[in-house]
């Protein structure tokens, strides 16, 4: 009995196939390609593909050029500041640059409020775009789906300041007896305990990370959406013919297949995180005080404290001090891409 | 039950608040400021023409003020125009001195050290830059305070609560200066800018200066004291200062007064000055100038540390940069005329804008200045 239906299943689908013609026309379609690429070879070049040859080459080429010449830019304006510089610049705390004479400056805690904030962000925004994306593509209905991802899309479009704004007058007194409540229960943990900020004012990292998630879920969601969409339908249908649930249809197939494109989605939200500026300004207070590893603690990002100043500069050693802030956070945005193109590069098994 | 309370107290205070102004002006805007400001606006001639698009760019400090000067200039002088760039002090003199703007506002005078005051003299063509200070914004120290609706501070003890010598609103020091009030027992939450700000940079001038060695921490456009939590801009600090119970900022008048904060009375020595125009116009009558001739560089150190009975010392000064020779004959003419319209009618709308109108006397020397403009 077991052996005949085993027998049986794959002529049955073998059949089916064949009079969908789906499965019959690919290897068609796919076939002819090779030999009109072969044949193209033997021919001559057209101007068209010289032209756009060029194009692509060029373009490739300028953002390199672009990107170096930035890096270099930052470079040359940092080096005279940041020998002027009486303090460590990667492990002070201090950040002094109002006397050229006596700049004592450090990004330490820039550094540390720069990546706990993100980090808190990409913590709450990843589930949830996890979500919204696998809702999109797998459970709801498409005429449900696409309004609802046009929705999504539009939360890209709002203005930071708007959320800075929001982040500030509206939820910010809304978080704070959440805030206050971590503080009094699960105070001994050290990223809840009572920060160097108050609660009451809202300007903590707490708010701050909250603001930031709203703003790249739309990022992370958008392109978590486009690569959970394009789940091959064999692999899906074959799931399902072995008597997946729907569930185990996303489990063994959407999510191995989605793994890398989520993954380097949530880097581009992160990305995001780490430059945003003027959300930030409007939302962190600044503190004189350390920051001592609470959500509850205040501060200022790379961005925010170049956003924060950058409007007095009249001393071209003082913008130095912050542009090499500046190239810090270019080095760190870098790094975190290029991790993000690992863990891609490493998955790609579905291809 | 206590929102509610705290809400009556605050109508309370606003509405107090609103009463106080509303007889300040009421008396003022007739009499010592206005009449004399009005009379000279008709006396002295404004002579409208050339350039009809000026340009300036400096101060977001001074921002509101030129809104009003260009809104008088307008009118005076049809079909004439300033546009002013807010992008800061900094930013400003650069324009300046790269010959980009016509004139800059600027919160602090051009420096020596910085090479600024040689680039402005070779931006006037050999000409020396002069310092005209025409803005003069009084900058108020704004506290919420259930309960206490009337506090006076000194130079020293604000200097020992914004770098946290005082830390307690019932601390003696400050009892000791305002007898029978009931201060209650909280913490003070001192908030100040976090961005880099004219406004800091004065601010800590005056505690350096009226402290008595209380402010040790020095000036500077970054807050330097080390206590309390930083917000954006005046209008950061002063949300955050009326938004909760026991907060203390220093800020530009009309945030204070926009975010109903109460003002705190300034002791210098001879007894509590409340902050409105007339102590205002006392205190910038009885500044000294550092500047020789026509260039009014004032001795911010005699404004500070004054204890002339009645002046109110803590003021924000901001300077139009401008050549005192070296445009051609267009841009002089229209800057002559932006200016003495802004030193004269321009003053009636400061008050409401949160500035501090101009005294006679110190109108008339900055009147002299810019007639010698060429």
């Amino acid at each position: 009995m077991n052996d005949r239906t085993v027998a049986q299943r794959p002529a049955g689908t073998g059949s089916t196939g064949a009079r969908a013609g789906v499965p019959a026309a690919r290897p068609d379609s796919e076939a002819p390609i090779p030999p009109t690429t072969e044949a193209d070879r033997k021919t001559v070049v057209r101007p068209g593909d010289r032209i756009f040859a060029g194009l692509a080459t060029g373009s490739g080429i300028f953002i390199v050029v672009l990107i170096a010449a930035i890096g270099i830019f930052l470079l040359l304006q940092a080096i005279p500041s940041l020998a002027l510089d009486k303090v460590n610049f990667l492990t002070s705390r201090e950040w002094s640059t109002g006397d050229v004479n006596d700049m004592r400056y450090g990004i330490l805690d820039l550094l540390l409020v720069t990546v706990v904030s993100s980090a808190f962000s990409l913590i709450i925004a990843m589930p949830i775009a996890l979500g919204i994306a696998l809702f999109l593509t797998q459970y709801a209905p498409r005429r449900l789906a696409r309004p609802f991802a046009y929705v999504i899309d539009l939360l890209a479009a709002v203005p930071s300041i708007i959320f800075g704004l929001w982040g500030l007058l509206v939820l910010g007194p809304v978080l704070t007896p959440i805030g206050e409540w971590l503080t009094s229960t699960l105070g001994w943990i050290p990223l809840f305990s009572k920060g160097n900020v108050s609660i009451e004012l809202g300007g903590t990292i707490f708010t701050a990370g909250i603001v930031l998630a709203v703003m790249i879920l739309p990022i992370i969601t958008a392109v978590s959406r486009e690569v959970f969409d394009r789940t091959p339908v064999t692999h899906v249908e074959g799931a399902i013919a072995l008597g997946a649930t729907k569930w185990e249809v996303v489990r063994t197939t959407v999510l191995p297949f989605g793994k890398a494109g989520y993954v380097s989605a949530s880097m581009l939200g992160l990305g995001r995180a780490l430059g945003e500026t003027i959300a930030l300004t409007i939302i962190l207070s600044g503190t004189g005080a350390a920051f001592a590893w609470s959500l509850f603690d205040g501060g200022a990002t790379f961005a925010s404290k170049i956003a924060l100043a950058a409007p007095e500069f009249n001393d071209p050693r003082t913008a130095g001090a912050y542009i090499a802030a500046g190239l810090v956070l270019f080095v760190l945005t870098f790094g975190v891409n290029a991790i993000a193109r690992a863990i891609v590069a490493g998955h790609k098994e579905y291809e | 039950m206590k929102t509610k309370r705290h809400g009556a107290v605050l109508g309370l205070i606003a509405a107090g608040a609103l009463l106080l102004t509303a007889c300040g002006s009421d008396e003022n805007t007739p009499g010592a400021g206005s009449t004399s400001a009005a009379g000279d606006s008709a006396a002295v001639p404004v002579e409208c023409g050339g350039k009809s698009n000026l340009s300036a760019e400096g101060s977001s400090a001074q921002k509101n003020a030129i809104d009003t000067f260009v809104q008088a200039y307008g009118q005076k002088c049809a079909g004439q125009n300033l546009a002013y760039n807010a992008s800061g002090s900094g930013a400003g003199v650069k324009q300046f001195n790269g010959s980009q703007v016509d004139f800059a506002g600027s919160d602090s005078p051009l420096s020596e050290s910085k090479g600024e005051i040689a680039a402005a003299a070779e931006r006037c063509e050999g000409n020396p830059a002069w310092h005209l200070p025409l803005v003069f914004g009084p900058v108020a120290l704004g506290y919420k305070l259930e309960g206490v609706a009337d506090l006076t501070l000194s130079g020293e003890v604000a200097a020992k609560i914004f770098n946290g010598g005082i830390k307690k609103w019932n601390d003696p020091a400050i009892a000791a200066l305002n007898s029978g009030a009931s201060l209650p027992d909280k913490e003070i939450k001192v908030v100040y800018r976090s961005d880099e700000s004219g406004t800091t940079d004065n601010f800590q001038l005056y505690l350096e200066t009226a402290s008595k060695g209380a402010w040790t921490q020095g000036a500077g456009k970054q807050f330097k004291g080390g206590v309390g939590e930083g917000k954006e801009k005046s209008a950061g600090v002063a949300q955050a200062a009326g938004s909760v119970d026991g907060a203390i900022t220093y800020v530009e008048l009309s945030f204070a007064q926009d975010n109903k904060l109460s003002i705190a009375k300034i002791d210098n020595g001879s007894g509590p000055v409340e902050l409105n125009e007339e102590t205002v116009g006392k205190a910038i009558d009885a500044a000294q100038i550092k500047g020789t001739g026509n260039d009014l560089v004032l001795d911010l150190k005699s404004i500070y540390g004054s204890s002339t009975a009645g002046a109110y010392p803590l003021l924000l000064a901001t300077y139009e940069i401008v050549c005192s020779k070296g445009y051609d004959a267009d841009t002089a003419k229209a800057i002559k005329a932006f200016l003495t319209v802004a030193a004269t009618t321009g003053q009636d709308g400061l008050a409401d804008a949160g500035y501090a109108p101009l005294p006679k006397a110190f109108q008339e020397k900055l009147l002299t200045a810019i007639k010698a403009i060429a």
